[in-house]
C-alpha cells in the first residue's frame, strides 16, 4: 500500500450505496455516495435524523460493510463490492480515530489510561503508551488532569481527553460523531479550532457529523445528505 | 494494561459485596457437603470404634444397628473358640434418655467388658472403666464433665473418662459403661412389671443377653471364611467390617444421605445459575464500553480476557470467603461437618469450571455488541 501524495484525498468513496433489508422493506440509506478528503481538510456531514450521516460515517468507519461501491482510506482501497481486508479491526486501530458524541471514555481508567489503552492495544509497550498519552494530554492542554477518571472530569476536559485518545495511533483519518454536541457554544468553539489544529499539525482529514449551526462556519466544506444521497455546499450555507 | 483488573480495582466495593454475596451462597454449599460427609463419618463412627473384624448377631437379622439383635451372652466364648479368631468381646447398645442439670440428655449407651474389644477408641481425658459398676466414659459433645453423676435407668453413674467424636448414625454421643450395668438397663425389668410376670407364671428373662459379639481375627484369618464358618456351625448371622459398614451407609442413613446429596446437588445447579447471571449482568452493563473498545480496534481476546478473567476472580475470591467462613463456623454446627481437602478442592473445580462455563454466556454477548452502536446512532 503506497502512503497518498499530499495532495491525494485521505478518504476516497465512489458509488458506496448502501440498503436494509429486500423487497418491500427495503430501505436506501446511502445512494452511490462520492466523496474525497482531502488531508488537513475538516469536513461536516449534515442532514436530518435518518438521512443516512450516521451510516455513511460506519461505512467509513469500517464497521458496516456497503451494499456496494468502492473505498479508499489512507491510500489503502479497503472495499470493491466487498471488504478487501480480512482484519478490520487492525485497519481501525492503525488508520482511524473516532471521537463521540458523550466522549465514551472507560469509566474504569483514568484519564492517562484511557489513552494509553490504543497504543496498547497495538502492542506499543505500557511505558510507551502512557509517554504518548501524556505527550497528547498535555499537547490539548489537560495534561494537569491526567490522573483523574472520567467522572470527575468536565465535559470539555472529557471530549479533549476523548480527542487524544482518538490521535494516540496517530491515525490520519478522524471520524467524530456530534463532538460539540454536549458542549456549550465556547467550548465548542474550543473542540473545534482544536480539531483544525489537529488536522493541519497532524497532516490528517476529519469528518464530522453535526447539526451543530454555530460551528458550520469552522468547517472547510461542508456536505449535506438528504434521502441517502450526498450534495456540497459552502461553509456558512448549510441549507 | 489488564483492563479486568482495572475494571474491578475501580468499583472494588461493588465487586468485594458480589464476591461475599456468592461467597456466602459457596459456603452454604461448602456446608451441605460437610453435612453430607459427617452424616456418613458419624454413621461409621461407633461401628469403626472397637477396631473389629467381625460382627456376630442374631441369626437373619443385619443388627446390631439397623436390625436388633439379642445373642446369649455366652456366644462371646463360642466364638473364640472358632478357627482365625484372635480376640472377642461382646456389646450392647441402646438408646437412653435421661435428665442432668434440669435439661434433656439422649445418650447412645454402649455397654462392653473392661478388658475386652467394644470399649471407647480413645480417652482425651480421665481413665477408662476401672470398676465393674456405676463408672462411665461419656464423649464430649454431651456436655458432661469428669465428675458429673448422670443417672441411667435406675442407677446414678459418674463420668471418669471422656471421648471425642464418638455419636451414633442420629448424632446422639455415646456413652460407654459395662456390660454388667447395660444388661441391667436394657433387659431388667421395673420392679413391678417383674413381680406380675412371676405372678403369670411366666420364667424371667435371663440377663445375660447382648447384642453382638465383635470379633478380631489373626493376621492370616480371612473375615468371609470366618463369617462363613461362624454361620454354618454357630447357627447366627456374621457380618464383616466392610459388610457393616456398607449396611450403615446403604441402609441406616441411605435416605438421609440421599436427600442431604439432592439438595446439594440443588444448591450447586443454583450457584452455577446465580453465578452465570452475575457475569452476564456484570458484561451487559459494559456493553457499551465493550463497543467502545471493539470500535477503536480491541480484538476479540482482550473483551474475552476481560470477562473471564472477572468471572474467575469472582469465582476465587467468592469461594475463598465461603470456605473460610465454613472453616470457622463449622464446629458451631449441632453435628458434625467434615471438610475434607478433596471436598473443598473438588468444589473449587466445580466453581472454577461453572464460572468459566458461566463466562461463556457474557463473552457471547459482548462479542455479539456491535461497535456501531459506540457511535449513538
Amino acid at each position: 500500500m503506497a502512503k497518498p501524495e499530499p495532495h491525494e484525498p485521505l478518504v476516497r468513496l465512489r458509488n458506496v450505496s448502501k440498503h436494509f433489508g429486500d423487497g418491500e422493506t427495503r430501505v436506501d440509506a446511502l445512494k452511490e455516495v462520492s466523496l474525497e478528503v482531502f488531508p488537513r481538510e475538516v469536513v461536516a456531514l449534515l442532514g436530518p435524523s435518518g438521512s443516512g450521516k450516521t451510516t455513511l460515517l460506519n461505512a467509513i468507519g469500517c464497521i458496516l460493510e456497503p451494499s456496494s461501491g468502492w473505498m479508499q482510506l489512507d491510500g489503502d482501497v479497503v472495499y470493491e463490492g466487498r471488504w478487501l481486508r480480512s482484519d478490520l479491526r487492525r485497519l481501525r486501530l492503525d488508520k482511524i480515530g473516532f471521537i463521540f458524541q458523550f466522549h465514551n471514555l472507560l469509566p474504569f481508567l483514568d484519564a492517562t489510561d484511557n489513552v494509553a489503552v490504543v497504543p496498547s492495544l497495538a502492542g506499543a509497550s505500557a511505558a510507551a503508551a502512557r509517554r504518548r498519552a501524556v505527550e497528547l494530554l498535555d499537547y490539548l492542554e489537560v495534561g494537569h488532569r491526567k490522573s483523574a477518571f472520567p467522572a470527575k472530569l468536565s465535559g470539555g476536559e472529557a471530549q479533549r481527553v476523548a480527542i487524544a485518545r482518538a490521535l494516540a495511533n496517530r491515525p490520519r483519518i478522524i471520524l467524530a460523531d456530534e463532538p460539540t454536541a454536549a458542549l456549550d457554544s465556547k467550548r465548542a468553539g474550543i473542540v473545534m479550532d482544536l480539531l483544525r489544529k489537529l488536522a493541519v499539525e497532524q497532516d490528517a482529514a476529519i469528518i464530522a457529523v453535526t447539526h451543530d449551526e454555530k460551528i458550520f462556519d469552522r468547517f472547510d466544506r461542508i456536505f449535506h445528505l438528504r434521502d441517502g444521497r450526498l450534495d456540497q455546499t459552502a461553509p456558512g450555507q448549510p441549507e | 494494561m489488564n483492563l479486568a483488573y482495572r475494571d474491578v480495582r475501580h468499583s472494588l466495593g461493588r465487586f468485594l459485596l458480589t464476591c461475599a454475596g456468592l461467597g456466602l451462597l459457596l459456603g452454604v454449599v461448602l456446608a451441605m457437603i460437610g453435612i453430607y460427609r459427617g452424616l456418613v463419618i458419624e454413621a461409621l463412627t461407633i461401628a469403626r470404634a472397637p477396631a473389629v473384624d467381625l460382627w456376630v448377631v442374631e441369626a437373619g437379622t443385619r443388627g446390631p444397628f439397623a436390625e436388633a439383635s439379642r445373642i446369649p451372652g455366652d456366644t462371646r466364648e463360642a466364638i473364640a473358640r472358632v478357627g482365625g479368631v484372635a480376640q472377642t468381646g461382646s456389646v450392647t447398645y441402646q438408646t437412653v434418655e435421661t435428665e442432668h442439670m434440669a435439661r434433656k440428655l439422649r445418650l447412645y449407651v454402649i455397654g462392653y467388658e473392661p478388658g475386652r474389644l467394644g470399649g471407647p477408641p480413645r480417652l482425651v481425658a480421665g481413665r477408662g472403666l476401672a470398676r465393674s459398676h456405676y463408672e462411665l466414659v461419656a464423649d464430649r459433645s454431651a456436655g458432661l464433665v469428669l465428675g458429673d453423676r448422670v443417672q441411667l435407668g435406675r442407677e446414678v453413674f459418674t463420668v471418669i473418662g471422656l471421648t471425642e467424636q464418638q455419636v451414633n448414625s442420629g448424632g446422639d454421643p455415646a456413652v460407654y459403661i459395662s456390660l454388667l450395668d447395660a444388661q441391667k438397663l436394657q433387659f431388667d425389668m421395673a420392679p413391678p412389671a417383674a413381680r406380675q410376670q412371676l405372678a403369670r407364671g411366666t420364667a424371667r428373662t435371663s440377663l445375660d443377653t447382648v447384642n453382638a459379639v465383635v470379633a478380631r481375627l489373626l493376621p492370616n484369618a480371612t473375615p468371609d471364611d470366618v463369617a462363613e464358618a461362624v454361620r454354618r456351625w454357630k447357627h447366627l448371622a456374621a457380618i464383616t467390617q466392610e459388610g457393616q459398614e456398607s449396611i450403615l451407609t446403604q441402609s441406616l442413613v441411605d435416605r438421609a444421605r440421599r436427600q442431604i446429596g439432592l439438595f446439594t446437588s440443588l444448591l450447586l445447579v443454583v450457584s452455577a445459575v446465580i453465578i452465570a447471571l452475575i457475569i452476564y449482568t456484570m458484561t451487559m452493563e459494559k456493553l457499551k464500553q465493550i463497543a467502545t473498545l471493539k470500535l477503536i480496534g480491541a480484538p476479540d481476546r482482550t473483551i474475552i480476557g476481560m470477562i473471564v478473567q472477572q468471572a474467575l476472580a469472582l469465582g476465587l475470591i467468592g469461594f475463598t470467603i465461603g470456605a473460610t467462613l465454613i472453616l470457622n463456623v463449622k464446629d458451631y454446627f449441632p453435628r458434625r461437618v467434615v471438610l475434607e481437602p478433596d471436598n473443598v478442592l473438588v468444589l473449587a473445580a466445580i466453581v472454577f469450571l461453572v464460572c468459566l462455563l458461566s463466562s461463556g454466556l457474557g463473552v457471547r454477548a459482548a462479542l455479539r455488541a456491535d461497535p456501531a452502536t459506540a457511535l449513538g446512532g
